[in-house]
């Protein structure tokens, strides 16, 4: 291998570990405040590709058909423990938190689809339109077991991505889409070694969001209840943090992270309804290196898997995958070694 | 008696309904069995791994298939008869899960069935990409099954065979579940630290049913090689692997009957789904997994337990074997040589224990001879239960040495411990719940047999079980619970579960019996009586070593004390000088007293 080609490799393994960068940072969100290892990560940043494509060809996405699809679900569900619970009172606000405030980003997207919009459009467009999705899917999935074990919370997850990527199939249908790069052209960043803006803008995007989303994590009140929850669930509860709200608000951010990792990743791969495993679990392997619970470990790891796939796809295509996730293992075992859990492994009950 | 013969009664049905399916029902159906059968194989190996030993696998389909290409090659590539195949492709399987399972079984928490879902990612990949598999078309005309010259083509011919094999492979589980193996498998998700007091090893545990639950899916993955006669990555998917772990827990997670029972609702439930689906849109597959998923996910939210549990009011019963009747004419167990009274049995000598800054334990010395009670009594927070922990090996000294009969065990691991003959009980009780007493206490007799898998699963251990039981039954009659020997440990109240756990104990013929806090929790009366059976295991040569804070039940018992206070040792000597010694009164009721 040439240092030249190294390069090249070297630059496309950063773009790829900059969007399993924000990918990392969801999973490590929602596992640390909710204890849900969310592999369906991935089929919502689908999700967000397909809709950005959609818009961009002029058609409407289907993802508002899937928003209120769920919203009408997940408000019936609601509706019936309310009645079951005997608190009738309730239920105009869960109308309207459950019913009516995901619906909102769908109004514009109706009245604005279809016609020849400017790309922040599109792009802002996109990212409402998803970011509903996960909160609502979440609320219906998890929200009823969220005392559950760990291990029926990963079950569950796993079966939520097979569900979504259904529900993409049925929605968008089985083609793949390739939008458009934001921006064109390259620039020389080493003397004979170029790189396109649209790599260069993936990188920098994500750098500066997961930098927004740290600074909001340490600094906003929204934050700390999150971070507060994910330290002690029982006394976040104490201090009158609701477990169910900080749920909410953690899976809108991780679904707007995914909407970004969908429009990043757009132009740069083509997406079909279930490229979002693949994804997901990448990212996934470098969430595993930052423990599930460390940001600056999971951007080393992301880091690492960008790299590492980068390199691999050079060596051998079609292995690439193969060996990515086969890095988990190695992960996993020194992340066992370091962690300290207790002496004795308590039961889990499925 | 009435319930084991309605059970029997469903076997048996189960059994002549299946070999006459075939003459009733049409090829289809047939053909709907076998994949039922190849699948209840599979999720008889699941409920094992993930029910029993608490392992949950997202990678079972993965060994289906690594069996499959294993006898589809070996078939195809080099002509070899499917029959060397089911061993060639069990063998290759067994030892791709042996590697797999070394590597992976000692992961903590979620990260072991976060592991798992990797190679159940990256096996079927792998086919997808080897050549000499075909990559995705896969491996096509693989020889059928024969015997004798006749090829089993039709699908009523590998009907037999195949539940012929779930047969034979459930009756091995059964009984090898009902075995001196199978009672540790089932003690597994108790810990570590349960298993090393009988002498037990919870990573070698798990990793034979690891490898037995690989075996049989490969038994299963080569059925499928040659019953439908082509293989390719598809069914060997992460999905599918997920689609095993629906019917386990479709079935009930626990109960090998469980196999059976969610392999036929989900097939039977994929296949009208099939027939249906279409009429409604052209994305059938797809619509069937989200139903499938949406299934799934109510199952989990309303159901965990699975369809046997909801049954259960109706199927309730009891999952061992009637070894009761066998006891009286059992030969019974070796017994160690006790040594002579007063002779030196343990000896601890300045040992420290450091956590970090903390000293826990600071150059404590005591001896303990040979048929002496010894009590470790101390205030809160004094060092006993570290001692403890020390004495049995769950923590690591951080200086001084303790010897056993002239051994040197600081060091030691806690099974070789418990191995040299010091037995222990459980300050929180640790025993299993859904497991008879009887069991509970056979548990203990475990190092003092060597039945393994292979005679418990065939059922060539009746000897040694006999032995086993009247040991455990021995001691039950000990601690007067002969009466409730066939309840469930978990129906007892905590006094008398403790008196289980030191049952549990006796069946392991301890030289050196540890108590930790025998009395808490314990009535008057039980007090009594379990200070009854002390004094009467001291006269058999049982030395016993107490750590306890009921200094009533103590005094009154103990030949000799030791008294810690902040991790030292404050006094050493016989209870009525303790009882006059100042800085033990000082220790316990303040400087004033």
């Amino acid at each position: 291998m040439s240092w030249d080609i190294a390069m090249i490799l070297t630059v496309d393994g950063l773009g790829a570990a900059s969007i399993y960068l924000l990918a990392g940072l969801g999973l490590v969100l929602v596992f640390s405040v909710t204890r849900v290892i969310f592999v369906p990560f991935g089929d919502i940043a689908v999700f967000g590709a397909l809709t950005l494509a959609y818009l961009e060809t002029g058609r409407i996405p289907p993802t508002i058909a899937l928003v209120a699809t769920l919203a009408a679900l997940t408000v019936l569900v609601e509706i019936v423990r309310l009645i079951r619970q005997g608190t009738h009172a309730a239920i105009p606000r869960t109308v309207l938190n459950w019913g009516l405030l995901p619906l909102l980003p769908c109004l514009p997207a109706m009245l604005l689809a279809g016609g020849d919009l400017p790309t922040y459009l599109t792009v802002l467009l996109a990212l409402a339109l998803v970011v509903p999705i996960t909160p609502l899917m979440a609320r219906l999935v998890f929200h009823p077991i969220a005392d559950a074990s760990v291990l029926v919370l990963l079950i569950a997850a796993l079966v939520m991505h097979f569900l979504l990527s259904g529900l993409g199939l049925l929605f968008f249908g089985p083609e793949g889409f390739r939008t458009q790069p934001f921006l064109r052209g390259a620039i020389e960043v080493l003397p004979g070694i170029t790189a396109s803006y649209q790599i260069l803008l993936m990188i920098g995007a994500s750098l500066v969001l997961a930098a927004l989303f740290f600074v909001a994590f340490e600094r906003t009140m929204i934050g700390k209840a999150l971070r507060a929850t994910a330290l002690n669930r029982v006394g976040a509860q104490l201090v009158g943090i609701r477990p169910a709200a900080t749920a909410t608000v953690t899976f809108c951010l991780a679904s707007l992270l995914a909407g970004f990792v969908g429009i990043l990743i757009a132009p740069a791969t083509t997406m079909y309804y279930d490229s979002g495993l693949a994804i997901g679990l990448k990212a996934f392997v470098g969430a595993i290196i930052g423990g599930l619970s460390s940001y600056p470990l999971t951007a080393l790891g992301s880091l690492a898997v960008g790299l590492l796939e980068s390199f691999a796809s050079f060596w051998n295509g079609a292995m690439k995958d193969v060996i990515v996730f086969s890095l988990l293992i190695p992960a996993l075992l020194v992340r066992s070694h370091f962690s300290t859990h207790a002496e004795d492994d308590a039961e889990e009950e499925v | 008696m009435k319930r084991e013969l309605s059970l029997r009664f469903i076997a048996a049905f189960t059994v002549v309904g299946l070999i006459l399916a075939p003459h009733v029902f049409g090829r289809f159906t047939v053909s709907l069995f076998n994949d039922i059968g190849m699948a209840t194989l599979v999720v008889l190996g699941l409920v094992l791994l993930s029910g029993i030993g608490g392992v949950i696998s997202f990678g079972q389909a993965a060994f289906v298939g690594i069996a499959a290409y294993a006898s589809a090659w070996l078939n195809t590539s080099l002509g070899f008869s499917p029959w060397l195949g089911l061993f060639f492709a069990v063998g290759f399987t067994a030892t791709s899960a042996l590697i797999i399972g070394a590597l992976t079984l000692r992961l903590g928490g979620h990260y072991l069935p976060l592991s798992t879902i990797a190679w159940g990612l990256s096996v079927p990949l792998l086919f997808g990409n080897i050549a000499a598999l075909g990559r995705h078309s896969g491996i096509i005309d693989i020889a059928p099954l024969q015997i004798g010259g006749w090829e089993l083509l039709s699908p009523v011919a590998a009907f037999y065979v195949i539940w012929a094999l779930v047969g034979l492979v459930a009756i091995f589980c059964y009984n090898l579940l009902d075995s001196r193996t199978g009672r540790v498998l089932r003690a597994v998700r108790g810990g570590k630290v349960l298993l090393a007091s009988f002498g037990a090893d919870i990573f070698l545990a798990r990793l034979k049913l690891f490898v037995l639950s690989a075996m049989i899916a490969a038994i299963a993955g080569w059925l499928y090689a040659h019953v439908n006669r082509f293989v390719s990555p598809a069914p060997f998917s992460l999905h599918a692997s997920i689609e095993y772990v629906f019917m386990m827990v479709v079935g009930g997670i626990a109960d090998l009957a469980g196999a059976f029972a969610g392999a036929t609702v989900v097939i039977a439930l994929r296949s009208v789904l099939q027939d249906v689906l279409p009429i409604f849109s052209d994305y059938a597959a797809q619509i069937q997994s989200v139903v499938f998923s949406i299934l799934f996910i109510l199952l989990l939210h309303h159901a965990r337990g699975g369809l046997l549990k909801v049954l259960s009011p109706w199927l309730e019963r009891k999952p061992v074997r009637n070894k009761v009747g066998w006891a009286e004419t059992a030969s019974s167990l070796k017994r160690r040589d006790l040594p002579a009274k007063g002779a030196p049995l343990l000896k601890v000598e300045g040992v420290v224990k450091r956590f970090r800054g903390l000293v826990a334990v600071n150059e404590v010395s005591f001896d303990i001879s040979a048929g002496e009670i010894v009590g470790l009594i101390g205030p809160n927070g004094a060092g006993k239960s570290t001692m403890f922990n020390l004495l049995t090996g769950t923590l690591p000294l951080s200086g001084g040495r303790i010897e056993f009969l002239g051994t040197e065990i600081s060091g030691k691991s806690q099974k070789e411990i418990a191995l040299m003959g010091i037995a222990r009980t459980f300050q929180h009780v640790k025993l299993r719940p859904q497991m008879s007493v009887l069991e509970n206490v056979a548990l203990g007799a475990h190092a003092r047999a060597s039945s393994g898998f292979l005679r418990g699963g065939l059922n060539l251990d009746s000897t040694e079980e006999a032995s086993i039981f009247a040991e455990a039954r021995h001691q039950i009659s000990r601690i007067g619970l002969s009466q409730r020997e066939l309840d469930n440990a978990g129906s007892l109240p905590l006094g008398l579960q403790r008196m289980v756990e030191i049952a549990r104990s006796l069946a392991s013929d301890p030289m050196l019996l540890i108590l930790d806090e025998p009395a808490a929790g314990l009535r008057k009366a039980e007090k009594r009586a379990l200070s009854d059976l002390l004094a009467r295991l001291r006269e058999e040569g049982v030395t016993i070593l107490i750590v306890e804070h009921d200094m009533e039940f103590v005094m009154n018992l103990v030949d000799r004390l030791v008294v810690m206070n902040f991790g030292t040792r404050l006094f050493e000597g016989d209870p009525a000088a303790a009882r006059a010694d100042c800085g033990v009164r000082a220790a316990y009721l303040g400087e004033a007293a």
